[in-house]
């Protein structure tokens, strides 16, 4: 049986219906269905009553925010501890985000309000047409008290474009739905509703006798007295060109990197969501008469990015997108980005945006745990998301995360940069976001500052093998058969080469043996000491059969090898020019000491050695380019 | 004074060393010099062929090797298609592929940064090639010189700035590594090289068709080695496994197949490998037989060689005319004869690429190596091996293919490097020794004018005669051989009058000594010392401006990625970003499986950008589809209609720059649009589209030209932008104003109306009432009037 509180509502709302039927003849949707079925089961609820509630909803942009001010009075015998809010399902199922503030007193000497928790419940014995939200009261009101509260509600996609097709050059009109009646489980005695709109221009709203348009806000009300569940919808058709950025997708990664640096990536797909274009698009008509030729489209998004953002890129999978611009100060960054494209309904763009920020700003140490601080929502303003994603660094453990909120939690591991075991991947999903999302959320995690140098480690570690082995290679023989005649042939070329070069170590020697002895006769001009020089002339002597002794055996070795075939005319012509060089020195060296023990005058020892001088330097000549080729021809 | 000869093994450990270091370097830079265009610009591909590279290693990523051999792409040539993997040539994309094993290693790599990075990565690599190949013809340092050189030659930088991920950016690296490796077999006659030559060449053929250039080049290098006189074993090592190994690896190639037997541009190969062995027998038989023998054997043998020698050249010949291809392809015979492609084949004719080039091109592509490759070939002659006749051959080729298409002087870029290189360093040689051996001279000639001690005068006389006889026995060889050093010895002596009459006696009658002995020793070729200073210093500046040229040509005129315009003006700079927002606009805005309708030379950036399928593109296989679309270009907007709307045709792009002065538009091309379209489609007649043979879009042109669709799709509402309807491209007014597209209907035009985009319109509706709606609502209020008054469809 119905209780006369049901039947009363049953009758207001088959009134406002046919009121609505008179008045959106045409219109493409449907009044909300008939709250017939309300059947109150629970009194303790209706001890309640709202005293006074105000509702402001605000339709400037594509979000719709209804903020609520109630006045709940307990007028029952028990404390009363919870609070419930109901919104038809319809509406509930666009939800975003309900907040609810509580201040205790009246009037100016309001405390702080207090943000309290709101919970979606289902009462038994509600219709099942509404959904309910509880707020818990942090402490019961008591009888015959009355408290404040706000409340916010965010909705998306709540405003229907109608028409739902335009053309470049039309205005976008809106279609909103709502009651004119605050729909509450409780009695309500005095409401009123205020409707904001982007501007003065609308094409038709229900009327009530008490409804005012003024200037772009629609007031009804006030209403007095209505009984619990009262509705009474309302539909409003006005013109709105706010940008409908609708962000469909928006996967934001954040890679920490203790190194100091946490990239942020973000990949939206856009999509305009209002009214859809038809029509082709003009772009004279949109570059010449922008305001009327393309006031429903967007072209350019802002995105407030923490401070100290840097390394700030744009860009979609076909490369940079260079319509963008970068202020900077120290508090924020604002991003201007503009899509290659004036976004126009139902067009749709995909673009990427990145930037890196300081660590030191979102990370922090508590107990020994790492906690990463930071906001989940979307940068861009007045746009909706849906998963995110925190990449920790490789060998991160006990990873948790708490949101304000709730949202899908899952696991993942990601490989990057020369990962073994790849890193934890924290994926936290939700769908609807709002910018009332935008709140901290936090993830804890232990992570050792020595796994920072695994992969330096691991990569020096790497190149010196690397090296090791080619040294290795270097030096071993890698020769299949040992006795094959080219690996002989190979290592007697080798023993040839060394030997080579050994010998022309010891023309070397020889000829700073002959410089030596060069110089000491060029001393003996200058001071006249005869005895330094046969000294000299001496050790001389003693070196040159030394070297002479040492070269021996190379030279049989030489001339034995049938590798050397090639080399040995000119080892022979070699040893042969550099004796008679030998002779020649000597003989020039007595002569001058001999011209010095004679006491002869300059002019005549040069005389007399002039043409050994001639020779020697010949030779000298002949031997240096000896030794060249040798050089040249053994490499 | 003479140089510690100890000093010699240390020094050459050291050179090796120092040159090891010198190829890091020239990498360094041949990779960095590429980068202009992502330091301009960004990391994009560029251009138009690019792109399907890109898209195809995106396939073969994805999909793997399997899957692209298979692939058979719908999304092109709608509705006929194309089999990607039996038409590519796989060596870039394959190469590209190999980065799975970095992302095996964890390594993140994206496909774009790989494909953007592989052409500077190979420039450095053809740097390294050319090191190795020149230092086979003339030793290190000419080998160091011309890898430096190859390093930033502008031509190969046009082919391979970062971005550029082209065919041609690994063929180059492969031509010239092939080359090396038969230079190396050639030298040392091993046979590990001659494979390696062969999977080198292998490599060759699955990057690029020019490797017919190689199949070529090297049979006429061979044949030269033989009528000369030098055909050794090592020639034969060098070739015969090359062509044995090479065509069977070049026949598993998809894209060759079969082709690398049946077509007439490997004949040459086959040819030679006959004439080979034949000479190989006759040295052979030479070599067993008595003199008197080989006579008679030569007699015999030479009367029945002809006759086989002429049945094998008909049998050749009947082959040629038999071949699928009636003897040489078209791009082939277009190299031969140099006007064929205009005669008989537009769309070879119609890329600019293909027309032969100019004299400034020269000199903008290889610069001053123009003037140092004539001494590079004389430094070849001396002496003349087999290596550096070959480089000489390559160089006298590849001038002549360069004269017939632009496209060739990456070809020619190598081969003037290496000559370049090998003039360079044979100058600086020639030059630093003469002045090495003048400069100890000068140094003691200087201290010795203020010592008058006559103790001292007699080492120090000695000292200077040892240096003047060191002078003056190398200028031995110099009056040998002509006397352009005379005057300079005169002047050394005069310099040197003070010495005593004896002194010079003695040393005329050591020079003498020195002219009778045997010359055993190397040969020094000494020039005066300021000669030589200025030389080298002149050396130095040409180099510095062949680098400032480089530079310059690689940061301004080649790393425009040409998807991405820039211009400066006073206010900045300004992009035009037009082409992408165009594709970014297809890729969302439109149904997955729309077909776009472009000119072809959009059609790989359609299909990899904008992921549509596209009617034609750059693959220009099948000259019958693009006359269709050239044929409907050129259509009034009725028959164009009904061309498109049979190919299923929902959109077509047009390339426009009157309104910014963007030369490389539609418009610019329309002539080869009804060229190829009148070549197929005989209604189409490039005269009506020319007023008294001059191509014109003003108030002159003809009536064809004013009605047909590029002309309405370009100028569309284009009066309503300025007033006067002014073309900033053809610098003129245009013939027709106001008019109205009754088929078509504007679906997007970008900011700088750079691409127009236009949207079919349906076909005439079975239910008028309804079409009626449909299009006075798709029209904006002032458009409607005029719609009502004309309407087509009655």
């Amino acid at each position: 049986s119905l209780t006369p509180r049901g039947r009363v509502l049953g009758a207001q709302s088959s009134r406002a219906i046919r009121d609505d039927d008179d008045d959106d003849d045409g219109f493409p949707i449907r009044p909300p269905p008939l709250l017939r079925l309300l059947l109150l089961s629970s009194s303790a609820r209706s001890d309640l009553v709202i005293s006074r509630v105000d509702r402001q909803i605000d339709l400037t942009s594509h979000i719709v925010r209804v903020l609520s001010s109630l006045k709940i009075e307990n007028a029952g015998p028990d404390a009363v501890s919870e609070v419930l809010f109901a919104f038809p399902n319809m509406q509930a199922k666009n939800l975003a985000a309900i907040k609810t503030f509580y201040s205790e007193g009246k009037g100016k000497g309001k405390s702080p309000s207090i943000a309290l928790p709101t919970v979606i419940v289902q009462p038994e014995g509600m219709p099942p047409e509404l959904t309910f939200y509880s707020v818990a009261l942090p402490k019961s009101l008591e009888k015959g008290k009355t408290l404040n509260m706000d409340m916010l509600a965010v909705f998306t996609h709540s405003l229907t474009p109608f028409p739902e097709e335009i053309t470049q050059a039309d205005a976008q009109l809106l279609v909103y739905q709502d009651s004119a009646y605050y729909l509450s489980p409780y009695a309500v005695k005095v409401q009123s509703l205020g409707i904001r709109l982007p501007n003065g221009r609308v094409e038709s709203y229900t009327k009530y006798p008490n409804t005012k348009l003024v200037d772009s806000e629609l007031k009804y009300g006030p209403f007095e007295s209505l009984p619990p569940f009262s509705y009474s919808p309302i539909i409003v058709h006005f013109e709105n060109n706010h940008p409908f950025a609708v962000v469909q997708e928006l996967t934001r990664e954040i890679e920490i990197s203790h190194w100091g640096n946490a990239q942020i990536t973000e990949h939206y797909t856009i999509v305009h969501g209002g009214a859809r274009t038809k029509g082709g698009f003009s772009r004279i008509d949109y570059q010449m008469r922008t305001n009327i030729r393309g006031t429903s489209s967007f072209s350019l998004l802002t995105a407030l990015l923490p401070p100290r953002a840097h390394s700030i890129y744009y860009r979609d999978e076909i490369g940079n997108i260079s319509t963008s611009t970068l202020w900077a100060d120290s508090r924020k960054t604002q991003f201007g980005i503009q899509p290659r494209f004036p976004i126009f309904g139902g067009w749709r763009t995909t673009f990427t945006i990145g930037y890196s920020l300081p660590l030191q700003d979102f990370l922090f140490e508590s107990d020994g745990k790492r906690v990463l601080n930071i906001t989940y929502g979307c940068p861009l303003q007045e746009a909706v998301v849906d998963k995110l994603i925190v990449v920790l660094p490789e060998g991160s453990k006990d990873i948790s995360a708490s949101a304000p909120f709730h949202t899908k939690q899952s696991e993942e591991v990601k490989y990057s940069h020369l990962d073994i075991v790849g890193r934890p991947v924290v994926v936290l999903e939700k769908t609807n976001v709002v910018p009332e999302h935008n709140l901290y959320f936090q993830v804890f995690y232990r992570f050792s500052n020595l796994s920072l140098l695994r992969e330096p480690l691991m990569l020096a570690t790497g190149f010196f093998l690397l090296f090791v082995a080619c040294i290795v290679y270097m030096h071993t023989d890698m020769a299949i058969s040992k006795t094959s005649a080219s690996y002989l042939a190979k290592l007697q070329w080798d023993e040839v080469q060394a030997t080579v070069q050994r010998v022309q170590n010891i023309f070397d020697q020889y000829l700073k043996v002959h410089d030596k002895l060069e110089s000491s006769l060029r001393d003996l001009s200058r001071t006249g000491d005869v005895q330094s020089c046969k000294a000299a002339r001496k050790a001389a002597d003693t070196q040159f059969k030394e070297l002479a002794k040492e070269l021996k055996p190379m030279l049989t070795f030489l001339q034995s090898s049938p590798q050397a075939s090639q080399i040995w005319p000119k080892i022979e012509e070699l040893v042969a020019k550099e004796r008679e060089m030998q002779e020649k020195l000597m003989q020039k060296h007595s002569t001058v000491v001999e011209c010095f023990e004679k006491k002869l005058g300059g002019r005549e020892v040069e005389n007399r050695v002039a043409s050994l001088q001639q020779k020697l330097a010949a030779l000298r000549q002949e031997v240096d380019n000896l030794l060249e080729i040798n050089s040249t021809t053994t490499l | 004074m003479a140089e510690p000869a100890g000093g010699g093994a240390l020094r050459n450990a050291f050179g090796g060393v120092l040159s090891i270091f010198i190829l890091i370097l020239i990498g360094v830079l041949a990779f960095s010099i590429r980068l202009f265009s992502v330091i301009k610009y960004e990391s994009v591909i560029h251009e138009f062929d690019p792109y399907f590279n890109y898209r195809v290693t995106q396939f073969l990523t994805k999909n793997g090797i399997y899957d692209f051999w298979n692939w058979f792409d719908d999304r092109t040539w709608y509705p006929l298609g194309r089999v990607i993997g039996g038409t590519v040539y796989p060596g870039l994309t394959l190469t590209a592929g190999t980065m799975w094993i970095l992302n095996s290693l964890n390594i993140p790599l994206s496909v774009e940064t790989v494909c953007v990075f592989t052409a500077p990565i190979f420039s450095a690599n053809a740097s390294w090639a050319t090191y190795l190949l020149t230092k086979e013809v003339k030793g290190a340092g000419a080998g160091l010189t011309a890898a430096a050189l190859l390093a930033m030659v502008p031509s190969y930088i046009s082919r391979s700035v970062a971005g550029s991920y082209d065919n041609e950016a690994v063929a180059i690296f492969a031509l010239i590594f092939t080359f090396y490796l038969y230079i190396k077999t050639l030298n040392t006659g091993s046979l590990f090289y001659a494979t390696l030559n062969a999977i080198a060449y292998f490599y060759m053929v699955c990057s690029w068709g020019g490797y017919t250039f190689i199949i070529n080049l090297i049979p006429m290098h061979v044949l030269l080695c033989i009528v000369t006189g030098r055909y050794s074993s090592r020639l034969y090592i060098a070739y015969a496994p090359l062509v044995v190994l090479g065509t069977l690896l070049a026949a598993l190639v998809p894209v060759v197949g079969f082709n690398a037997v049946v077509t007439s541009e490997h004949f040459a190969s086959f040819l030679v490998f006959i004439i080979l062995h034949v000479v190989a027998l006759v040295y052979y038989i030479k070599r067993i037989l008595s003199p008197a023998m080989f006579k008679v054997a030569v007699t015999l043998v030479v009367t029945i060689g002809m006759a086989v020698c002429c049945a094998v050249i008909a049998i050749l010949i009947a082959l040629v005319a038999s071949s699928p291809t009636k003897g040489w392809s078209g791009r082939s015979l277009s190299l031969l004869d140099p006007t064929y492609a205009s005669k008989y084949i537009p769309i070879i004719a119609s890329v600019s690429e293909h027309q032969p080039p100019t004299w400034p091109s020269y000199f903008m592509d290889i610069n001053v190596l123009a003037f140092l490759v004539p001494a590079g070939i004389i430094a070849c002659f001396l002496p003349l091996s087999d290596a550096s006749s070959f480089v000489v051959l390559y160089l006298v080729t590849s001038v002549y293919f360069s004269g017939v298409m632009v496209r060739l002087m990456l070809v020619l870029a190598p081969a003037a490097c290496i000559t370049s290189g090998i003039a360079l360093s044979e100058a600086f040689d020639v030059f630093t020794r003469s002045i090495k051996f003048q400069l100890p001279n000068l140094f003691s000639n200087s201290p010795s004018a203020g010592d008058n001690s006559s103790e001292s005068s007699v080492s120090q006389d000695v000292v200077k005669n040892d240096n003047h006889r060191q002078v003056e026995k190398s200028e031995t060889v110099p009056k040998v051989k002509g006397d352009n050093s005379r005057p300079t010895e005169k002047s050394e002596a005069v310099m040197k009058g003070k010495q005593s009459k004896k002194n010079r006696k003695k040393e005329k009658d050591l020079e003498e000594e020195d002219i009778l002995k045997p010359k055993k020793e190397r040969r020094l070729l000494v020039l005066p010392l300021e000669a030589s200073a200025v030389a080298i210093l002149l050396l130095i500046v040409l180099g510095g401006f062949y680098v400032v040229h480089c530079v310059w040509a690689a940061a301004e005129a080649y790393s425009a990625p040409s998807i991405v315009l820039t211009s400066h003006s006073h206010d900045g700079l300004h992009v035009f970003d037009d082409f992408r927002e165009a594709y970014a606009w297809l890729r969302h805005n439109t149904d997955e499986d729309d077909k776009v309708a472009s000119w072809w030379d959009y059609g790989y950036q359609t299909s990899a950008m904008a992921n549509r399928t596209v009617i034609v593109d750059n693959n220009t296989w099948n000259n019958t589809h693009i006359a269709t679309v050239g044929t409907a270009m050129s259509s009034p907007e009725k028959a164009a209609w009904e061309i498109f709307n049979s190919l299923d045709v929902k959109y077509v792009l047009v390339v426009f720059g009157g309104l910014v002065g963007y030369p490389s538009d539609d418009i610019n091309k329309f002539l080869w649009m009804v060229r190829i379209g009148g070549g197929v489609f005989p209604h189409i007649k490039e005269p009506d589209y020319l007023r008294d043979g001059q191509y014109r879009i003003d108030a002159q042109a003809t009536p064809t030209m004013l009605n047909c669709l590029m002309y309405k799709l370009s100028y569309y509402r284009f009066i309503e932008a300025d007033g006067s309807g002014f073309d900033k491209v053809r610098r003129t007014e245009i013939g027709k104003k106001h008019f109205k597209l009754t088929h078509f209907e504007e679906a997007f035009t970008t900011h700088h109306w750079m691409v127009r985009i236009y949207k079919l319109k349906p076909p005439k509706n079975r239910i008028k009432g309804k079409w009626k709606k449909s299009k006075s609502s798709s029209k904006s209020s002032s458009k409607r009037n005029g719609a009502t008054r004309k309407n087509p469809w009655q």
